[in-house]
């Protein structure tokens, strides 16, 4: 469920990069303070481990499909939630680099979505409070299960979020929850399932790798949730007051956008309208149909009362930009064959 | 997450060594720009299509004088591609608004932002994927300790990444066992997946121990020393400016509808 960046707009992404850049910042400080030299080495090779494990996969009976291991929950299980937040991200940075999986505008939202819920939010207060360090009996199965389905809740839940407030994808609240949440109720037992049958294993051949989980886990307090929590919500309050003021029907806005009567421009408006301001005073050769994108946004800012009309579309501007689209796309084509044919040139004339 | 997905990151990971032009630009430039490109391709409005196509100059600038093989990034761009398409396929579902009309088909709203969507998908994946095809991993990572990410974290991803290898091997070659013993089945029974999982899980932590070991007897005192190249260059300066320059004329101004313009003008 990593978000990718075409769905982001970048009010939201830069917030949540801020947030999780804060977690991560905590948890380093956290992880820095309790080091044993030997967790860098461990939370590296269990970082490489959580790969490995999600190429293995087991049959789901009676289903036909297959699951394996997410790995958060695990990792706040092996590590504790600060080094587990930091294998965590680093894993999804990997794979935002690598598989592009997910993005980098989005790494924020992935690294909250699937680090933050499961270490600081379904481990703590869910998991610990289930199992209660008995890892080989039953508890363990059920704290697994319910710890693993909450996590994703809640992180299936907030990609919803994001994804709304970035206005990019047309998909009504409604829906998109009724789409994502019994989805991931699912996966989230089939985490919780794996995650257990690799704990109580770990248990029965080698107790003592569950019990020398460091001091940090065993020590966590419900600060750095509500810390954390609280820094999400002054920074999504702050983004959303700016929006308030420079897009001043802005609740109105998602209000009817969420109730989906209504389709009104979309948001990013603060950059947008700013952009759009600059662009109106700079507009050079006016008559050449440069100003077409402020003319789209500016009506529906004021007005913003009725849908959005689709801007003064004369068949002459859509044609031209149909046309200059493509030859921008086939001139941007052609400039990357020319540099790649100079630049082996070079390499062969040189050699 | 399959065998061939890591021989791709392995080609991702030679690519990155390579030594070019664009290899040799500051890490932190790159970095940054790239972000700020994938900032700016989101802040359009979503039914924006051809303001955007200008955009494509840069992953491609990028991959072109990288001399990285553009049929590799392409492939991985649609192995990615699914999730966007499944949330953007909504998009035509729910607003039928007509807002033009080709012949006679009509274009609605939603199919422009549907195709909005893909167009900035290929656009964002692009750009991340030239990225780390044009750094590697490792300059990557010291880039951004320079920029100032926790020196926890950054030692985390290069300690993750030279794992990799070698635990998915392992895992790699506990699959192939297992396939040989299980009739051409492919994947595993639950009650077999827990032991196995968990024996790949005690390996690699047995190897994280034994390269503590090793680490320590070679100095190692919890901090793990990168080479940093101490200051921007010419170049990475011009490279930073130039595509801000052209990043914020593109947003300003809609290129490609003023070529089209122009062109409509030239020819009558």
């Amino acid at each position: 469920m990593h978000v990718a960046d075409a769905l982001i707009s970048p009010a939201v992404g830069g917030t949540l990069w801020v947030v999780s850049g804060g977690l991560i910042a905590f948890c380093a400080r956290k992880v820095k303070q309790t080091l044993q030299d030997n967790l860098v080495p461990m939370m590296g090779v269990l970082g490489a481990f959580i790969f490995a494990a999600q190429m293995i996969n087991f049959s789901i009976p009676g289903t036909g499909s297959s699951g394996h291991l997410g790995g958060g929950l695990i990792l706040t299980v092996l590590l504790g939630p600060y080094a587990a937040l930091l294998v965590i991200s680093s894993v999804l940075t990997v794979q935002a680099f690598f598989f592009a999986d997910g993005g980098l505008l989005a790494l924020g939202c992935n690294i909250f979505n699937l680090g933050f819920f499961p270490a600081f939010v379904a481990y703590p207060l869910i998991y610990r409070t289930i199992v209660k360090g008995q890892y080989g009996t039953s508890r363990a199965w059920v704290g697994a299960i319910i710890a693993a389905v909450a996590g994703l809740q809640l992180g299936a839940f907030s990609v919803v979020l994001e994804t709304k407030a970035s206005g990019i994808s047309g998909l009504p609240f409604g829906t998109f929850v009724l789409m994502m949440l019994p989805i991931h109720l699912a996966i989230g037992v089939v985490e919780g399932l794996a995650t257990a049958a690799v704990v109580s294993f770990v248990a029965k051949a080698r107790p003592e790798a569950l019990l020398t989980t460091p001091a940090s886990g065993a020590s966590v307090s419900l600060r750095p949730v509500l810390i954390g929590l609280a820094i999400a919500a002054v920074a999504i309050g702050g983004v959303a007051s700016w929006f308030a003021s420079t897009h001043p029907d802005g609740l109105e806005w998602s209000m009817a956008k969420v109730s989906g009567k209504e389709e009104l421009e979309s948001p990013g408006a603060g950059i947008h309208e700013s952009l759009a301001k600059v662009q109106a005073k700079t507009a050079f050769l006016p008559d050449y149909g440069f100003k077409s994108t402020e003319a789209e946004t500016v009506p529906s800012e004021h007005t913003a009362t009725g849908p959005e009309a689709w801007p003064t579309v004369s068949a002459g501007t859509s044609l031209s930009g149909i046309v200059g689209g493509l030859m921008t796309l086939a001139l941007a084509c052609l400039i990357g064959i020319v540099l790649k044919a100079r630049s082996i040139q070079r390499v062969h004339g040189n050699g | 997450m399959g065998i061939a997905d890591w021989i791709e990151i392995g080609r991702m990971d030679e690519l990155g060594r390579m030594d070019t032009p664009v290899h040799r630009i500051d890490a932190r430039a790159k970095a940054l720009v790239t972000l700020a490109f994938i900032a700016v391709v989101m802040s359009f409005p979503r039914r924006e299509v051809s303001a955007l196509t200008p955009f494509l100059l840069y992953p491609v600038v990028l991959l072109s004088l990288g001399r990285i093989p553009a049929r590799h990034i392409l492939k991985k761009i649609l192995m990615a591609a699914p999730f966007a398409l499944v949330i953007g396929i909504f998009n035509p579902m729910m607003d039928r608004q007509p807002v033009a009309a080709i012949g006679s088909f009509v274009v609605t709203s939603g199919w422009i932002s549907f195709v909005s969507i893909l167009f900035r998908f290929v656009l964002t994946v692009g750009a991340a994927l030239a990225l780390v095809a044009c750094t590697g991993m490792n300059r990557l990572g010291a880039g951004l300790g320079q920029l100032g990410v926790p020196r926890v974290f950054v030692v985390q991803l290069l300690f993750l990444y030279r794992y990799l290898f070698v635990v998915a091997d392992e895992g790699g070659k506990m699959m192939r066992s297992v396939e040989l013993r299980s009739d051409g089945k492919r994947s595993l029974r639950f009650r077999a997946y827990g032991s196995l999982i968990g024996h790949l899980l005690l390996r690699s932590m047995d190897r994280a121990e034994r390269v503590y070991r090793a680490m320590v007897a070679r100095g190692f005192d919890g901090e793990i020393r990168v080479l940093q190249r101490s200051s921007f260059r010419w170049t990475d300066w011009n490279f930073v400016c130039g595509w801000l320059v052209f990043f914020i004329v593109a947003r300003g101004w809609n290129l490609a509808d003023g070529m089209g313009h122009c062109l409509a003008r030239i020819l009558p």
